[in-house]
C-alpha cells in the first residue's frame, strides 16, 4: 500500500514519435504547474543537446519534477521523466519506463500510430504501466481524433473514449491531461524503511560533480553520506548529494522509495553507474537486485580518423570525454593503410553513430574520416576457433573460414496500405524474410520481416521512406545470428586494396554492389595527372571495374600582372582541396569516398 | 635603379568580344576625353619634384583597344610617361589595337611618337571563327593591319590567335598559324580559349556550345600549334607566347620574372615597393576618384617574403627558362634545389620540370600541368 506520502506522487513517461509533440507536451506541462516562468520558458527544455534539439529527438533521458495543485487544493508531486525517442536507444528506453508507474501516449491526430510508437506502447505493457492515450494536434484542420481514438483501441487495446484532445502549440487540454495523470496513474508504492533499492535509469557526467545519477527509489531511502554499492559493478561510493530536479538540480534531505531524483557520490565513470543497475547500501544490501538490468553492447561499428593525421591525440581525447557521458559508446585503436591511425567505435545503431560523429565533429572541432559501418560477423575457422569481425579487414582468408554467420533483426514496419507492395520489395531487396502481415482500421499494415541487419544499416530507412513518401516508420530489434554466405569485397585503386574500403556482403548482392560502388567512386574521385583504375574484387577475381580519366591539363592560359593576385587565389583554393584528399599510395582521395557505399542510390 | 613595367589601361572597346571579361566597354566613348584626363592625371602623380624618379624600362597600353584613342592623344599620353618617370632609351614600347582601328596616319603618328612595339588582336584567321568570338574585323583586314603596320616602321608585331574556339577544327588553328608566321610578324601569343564566368560565351556555354572542341582535342592543337611555331621559327618562351628569337616581350617576361610594374587606369593592377594593388574596374568611378582624391585603388597587398618566394616560383615556371638558380640565389639568399630538394625531386619523378647547373625547367608535360607545378611550392 501506498504510504500518504506517495499518495501524493505520480511517475510518468510520454510515449511518442518523433514530430508528434512529446517535448511541446513536457514544456506546456511545465508551463502549467508553473514549473518554469515564462521568462525561464525556452522551447522544448527537456531537449538539451544542441543536437537533440535540432533533430527534435532525445538522446539522453531527462527528468523533471512538477508541482500540481488540484481543484480542491491538494498537491501533487508529478516526475516527469522524458525517454529517448529511438530504436537505438530501446533499452535506455524500458529503464526509464521501469522508473515510472504510468505513461501518456501522445498520438499526432492526423498522423496516428507510428511503428516507433507501437514497439514503446509494448514496452509500457511489458512494464505494467497505466496508459493514458493523449491525442495532440487537434488544431489541424486533417486532425481526425475519432479515428485516431478507434485506432489506439484496435491495436493497442486500451480504452480511447475519454482521451484527453489536445493542442500541446496552443495549450488547448493541457488541464485535462493534468486531471487524467492524478485520476489513472497509480502513486508508487515500496516500503520506504525496506533496504535501499534505486533503479539507475541514465546518467550524466559534470565536470564538477562527477558523475550524476539519475535513479528512482523503488524501496528505502538515501542520504548524503550513505555508503553506496553498485549491484551489477560491485562499485562502493559515499553519497555526497542527493536532491531532485525542477528542472535544475535541487538538494534534498533524502530521496525516499516512490522518489525520482539524483545521487551524486564522487563517480569518474559512468561506466560505474550502468544504466538498469540496482543501487543498495554497502553496509545494509538488499538481497535481491532489480530485475531488467544487462550490458548494453554495440551493434554497429566502423573506423573513424581525424582527417588531420596530427589531430589523433585530439580526437581520443575527445571519444573519452564522449564515454564519460555514454557507457554504450566504444572504441579501441586501429591502424588502416590508406587512413593512418585512428579508432574502431562501436554504437547502438545508425543514430548513435550519426551523433557521436556530429558531436566530435560539432563539439570538439574535429575533421573526421570514417568508414562505411559494418555489423558484427561470427566466422568458425577451419580449426573450431570462432571469432568476431567488426572490420572487415580483419577477416581471416578463406581458406580458414569454415563458415560465417550475421546479426539478424525483427523488424517491424507501419505503413499505409498502399505502399504494402513497395515495401516488401524492399525488404525482399535485402534479404528479408516475410513473416506476418497485420492490417488496422483497414487502412494501415503492420508487416513484420526477418533482414540481417547489415541490410538495414545502410540506408533501408532512407529508402522505406522515399517509396513510402515518408509515410512509413521501422522499429526493429536484434533476434540473433545466422548463417550466412558472406564474402569480403575489396575495392582497389590503381591495383592496390584500400583497406579502409572493405566490406562484408552477401555473395548474391556482391556483384551489384561492387559495380555501384566503383561507379560512385567514378564520380567521387577527382582526374588526376595519370588515369585511375578502381576495381571491385572477391579475392582475386575483379568482379568490377571503373577508370577514372587522366587529366590533360591543369594551366591557366593567360597570366599577366593583372591575373597574378587572382591565380594565387585560385591556387590556394585548390591546395584547400587538395588537403581534404586522403592520399593513398599515388591516388588522392576525397574524404567523402570512404563513406561513398553508404549512398548508393 | 631597379628597372620597372609601366603598365597603362585603356578600357574602350568598339564591340564587346564573347570571351572576353577585361575590364573594358563599349558605347561608352563620351567618357574618352575625361578618362584620358583622368589618367594622365594618375601618371602625372609620379612626376617627383625632388628625388628620382621610378625608372621604367617597358611601356605597355593594353585594353580594350587603345587605339580608339587618335594617335596625337596615344603620343600626348607617351610623352607624359616620359616626363613622370625615367623611361630607358632603348625602352620596349608596345601598343595594343585591332584590326580597323589603325590606318597608315595612326600607325605613323604612333612610331614616331616612340612606340615600338605593336600588338594586333587576330585571333583566328576563319571569318565565321571571327564572327562567333564577336571581332569587328575579318582576317583580310588583319593582314591588310600588319602590312600598314610594317611599312609605317613597325619591325617588331604581335598577333594574338585563339585555339580551342567552337567549330575551330585543327586544320582551322594550324592554317591561323601559318598565315600569321607568313606576315612576318615577330611575336605570337597564343591561347586556349577561356570561358569565364559572366561573358557572353560563358552564357552560351550553359545552354550548350555545338562544336565545342574536347580536352584531347584542345591538347592536340595546344601541342601541334607548339610544334608548327618551331618549324616556322618561333620558339615558346612561355606556355602562351612564341617568339622568333629575341624578340621576346620584355614586359611580360618582367610579370613572369616577378619584377615590379606599375599600373594606371581603371583595373590596373600594379606591384611597386613590395605592395600588390589594384584601382576600381569601373570606369565612371576611376574618373571621380582621380577627379576628387587623385587616386582610384581599392585594394592592396603587402608582399612578404614567403609569399614572394611562391609568387617567383609559380610565374617562373611558366617561363622555358624556368628558374635561374643564379638569379634565384641573388634575389632571395638561398638555394632553391637545396631549400625544396624534396619538392623538386617529386616534380622530377612525375617528369614536370628537368634540372640542370644552371636552373631548373618545365618539360613539355610541365607546360600542360603548370598549376601542378606551382601548387608543390605552396604551403
Amino acid at each position: 500500500m501506498p504510504s500518504p506520502r506517495q499518495q501524493k506522487i505520480r511517475n510518468f513517461c510520454i510515449i511518442a514519435h518523433i514530430d508528434h509533440g512529446k517535448s511541446t507536451l513536457a514544456d506546456r506541462l511545465m508551463e502549467y504547474t508553473g514549473s518554469v516562468t515564462e521568462r525561464e520558458m525556452e522551447d522544448q527544455i527537456l531537449d538539451m543537446m544542441d543536437i537533440e534539439r535540432e533533430r527534435g529527438i532525445t538522446i539522453k533521458a531527462t527528468a523533471v519534477r512538477l508541482v500540481y495543485k488540484d481543484d480542491d487544493g491538494e498537491e501533487y508531486i508529478f516526475n516527469l521523466i522524458d525517454t529517448p525517442g529511438h530504436v537505438d536507444f530501446t533499452y535506455e528506453v524500458s529503464r526509464s519506463l521501469a522508473a515510472c508507474e504510468g505513461a501518456l501516449l501522445v498520438v499526432d491526430a492526423s498522423q496516428g500510430i507510428e511503428a516507433q510508437t507501437l514497439a514503446n506502447v509494448y514496452l509500457a505493457m511489458d512494464h505494467n504501466l497505466e496508459l493514458i492515450p493523449v491525442i495532440n494536434k487537434i488544431d489541424l484542420p486533417s486532425a481526425q481524433p475519432e479515428l485516431v481514438k478507434r485506432e489506439i483501441e484496435d491495436l493497442i487495446g486500451i480504452d480511447a473514449e475519454s482521451a484527453p484532445l489536445v493542442s500541446a502549440k496552443n495549450g488547448i487540454g493541457i488541464e485535462s491531461v493534468l486531471k487524467s495523470i492524478v485520476a489513472h496513474i497509480p502513486p508508487p508504492s515500496g516500503d520506504e524503511d525496506a533496504p535501499l533499492k534505486a533503479l539507475i535509469f541514465d546518467s550524466l557526467y559534470d565536470n564538477y560533480r562527477g558523475v550524476i545519477t539519475y535513479v528512482r527509489i523503488m524501496e528505502g531511502r538515501v542520504r548524503p553520506g550513505d555508503r553506496i554499492r553498485m549491484m551489477a559493478t560491485g562499485k562502493e561510493f559515499e553519497v555526497t548529494d542527493v536532491g531532485i530536479f525542477s528542472p535544475a538540480l535541487v538538494p534534498t534531505a533524502e530521496l525516499c522509495a516512490g522518489d525520482v531524483g539524483y545521487i551524486t557520490a564522487s563517480i569518474k565513470n559512468v561506466r560505474d553507474t550502468r544504466v538498469g543497475d540496482t543501487i543498495t547500501h554497502a553496509d545494509r544490501p538488499t538481497d535481491k537486485p532489480l530485475p531488467g538490468y544487462k550490458k548494453v553492447n554495440p551493434m554497429v561499428y566502423c573506423g573513424i580518423y581525424p582527417a588531420d593525421g596530427a589531430r589523433y591525440d585530439d580526437l581520443r581525447d575527445a571519444l573519452e570525454k564522449l564515454r564519460l557521458n555514454d557507457a554504450s559508446l566504444m572504441f579501441e585503436p586501429e591502424t588502416s593503410v590508406a587512413l593512418g591511425f585512428g579508432f574502431r567505435c562501436g554504437f547502438l545503431g545508425l543514430l548513435h553513430m550519426d551523433i557521436i560523429q556530429e558531436r566530435l565533429e560539432r563539439e570538439y572541432d574535429l575533421d573526421l574520416v570514417t568508414t562505411a559501418p559494418s555489423v558484427i560477423y561470427k566466422v568458425v575457422k577451419t580449426n573450431g576457433e570462432v571469432i568476431e569481425i567488426t572490420n572487415p579487414t580483419n577477416l581471416p582468408p578463406v581458406t580458414e573460414i569454415e563458415s560465417m554467420q550475421e546479426p539478424m533483426v525483427k523488424a517491424q514496419i507501419m505503413s499505409p496500405a498502399e505502399y504494402t507492395g513497395s515495401i516488401m520489395e524492399l525488404c525482399q531487396e535485402r534479404r528479408g524474410v516475410y513473416k506476418t502481415m497485420e492490417y488496422i482500421e483497414g487502412t494501415r499494415v503492420l508487416l513484420t520481416y526477418e533482414l540481417p541487419l547489415n541490410e538495414i544499416i545502410y540506408d533501408f530507412f532512407d529508402a522505406l521512406k522515399s517509396r513510402t513518401r515518408g509515410y512509413a516508420s521501422f522499429d526493429y530489434e536484434l533476434i540473433g545470428y545466422s548463417d550466412s554466405n558472406l564474402v569480403k569485397l575489396d575495392i582497389l585503386l590503381n591495383g592496390e586494396v584500400v583497406d579502409a574500403l572493405s566490406l562484408i556482403v552477401h555473395k548474391d548482392k556482391a556483384y551489384q554492389r561492387g559495380r555501384v560502388i566503383a561507379e560512385k567512386l567514378k564520380e567521387l574521385i577527382p582526374r588526376q595527372m595519370f588515369e585511375i583504375p578502381i576495381q571491385a574484387a572477391i579475392g582475386n577475381k575483379i568482379i568490377a571495374r571503373e577508370t577514372v580519366k587522366a587529366l590533360r591539363k591543369d594551366v591557366l592560359a593567360k597570366c599577366y600582372g593583372g591575373d597574378i593576385s587572382r591565380k594565387k587565389k585560385l591556387l590556394e583554393k585548390q591546395k584547400e582541396g587538395k588537403k581534404r584528399m586522403r592520399q593513398i599510395g599515388t591516388v588522392e582521395v576525397p574524404q567523402e569516398a570512404f563513406m561513398a557505399v553508404l549512398k548508393l542510390n | 635603379m631597379k628597372a620597372r613595367g609601366l603598365y597603362l589601361h585603356f578600357p574602350f572597346c568598339a564591340r564587346k568580344c564573347s570571351y572576353c571579361d577585361f575590364p573594358s566597354f563599349p558605347g561608352k566613348e563620351r567618357y574618352m576625353a575625361p578618362y584620358l584626363g583622368a589618367l594622365l592625371k594618375e601618371i602625372g602623380g609620379y612626376n617627383k619634384e625632388k628625388g628620382e624618379k621610378y625608372r621604367i624600362s617597358t611601356i605597355f597600353m593594353g585594353g580594350g583597344t587603345p587605339t580608339l584613342f587618335n594617335g596625337d592623344h596615344l603620343a600626348g599620353a607617351l610623352d607624359k610617361c616620359r616626363e613622370c618617370f625615367n623611361v630607358d632609351e632603348d625602352a620596349e614600347i608596345t601598343i595594343e589595337s585591332n584590326p580597323g582601328t589603325v590606318d597608315h596616319k595612326k600607325l605613323l603618328v604612333l612610331r614616331k611618337s616612340g612606340f615600338n612595339r605593336l600588338s594586333i588582336g587576330l585571333q583566328a584567321w576563319q571569318d565565321r571563327l571571327l564572327k562567333f568570338l564577336g571581332r569587328i574585323h575579318t582576317a583580310r583586314e588583319f593582314e591588310d593591319a600588319v602590312l600598314m603596320a610594317q611599312k609605317a616602321g613597325f619591325e617588331n608585331i604581335n598577333a594574338d590567335v585563339i585555339f580551342g574556339i567552337p567549330g575551330q577544327s585543327l586544320e582551322d588553328w594550324l592554317e591561323t598559324l601559318k598565315r600569321t608566321a607568313a606576315l612576318n610578324v615577330t611575336h605570337i601569343s597564343a591561347y586556349s580559349l577561356i570561358v569565364e564566368e559572366g561573358t557572353p560565351l560563358y552564357k552560351l556555354k550553359q545552354k550548350g556550345l555545338p562544336g565545342e572542341v574536347a580536352e584531347d582535342a584542345e591538347r592536340e592543337m595546344y601541342h601541334k600549334g607548339v610544334d608548327l611555331l618551331e618549324r616556322l621559327g618561333f620558339y615558346r618562351y612561355e606556355i602562351s607566347n612564341f617568339a622568333r628569337p629575341g624578340y621576346e616581350c620584355r614586359h611580360n617576361l618582367n610579370y613572369w620574372k616577378n619584377g615590379e610594374y606599375i599600373g594606371c587606369g581603371s583595373g590596373a593592377h600594379q606591384y611597386l615597393d613590395g605592395v600588390r594593388s589594384y584601382n576600381t574596374p569601373d570606369l565612371e568611378a576611376y574618373i571621380e576618384m582621380m577627379s576628387k582624391t587623385g587616386n582610384a585603388s581599392l585594394g592592396s597587398e603587402k608582399i612578404d617574403r614567403d609569399q614572394e618566394v611562391f609568387e617567383t616560383l609559380m610565374l617562373g615556371f611558366r617561363l622555358t627558362e624556368g628558374i635561374g638558380k643564379d638569379d634565384f640565389h641573388k634575389r632571395f639568399g638561398f638555394d632553391l634545389s637545396e631549400r625544396y630538394s624534396d619538392r623538386i625531386s617529386a616534380l622530377k619523378r612525375e617528369g614536370l620540370v628537368l634540372e640542370d647547373d644552371t636552373a631548373i625547367r618545365p618539360t613539355a608535360r610541365g607546360f600542360d600541368f603548370q598549376n601542378q607545378i606551382a601548387l608543390t611550392f605552396l604551403d
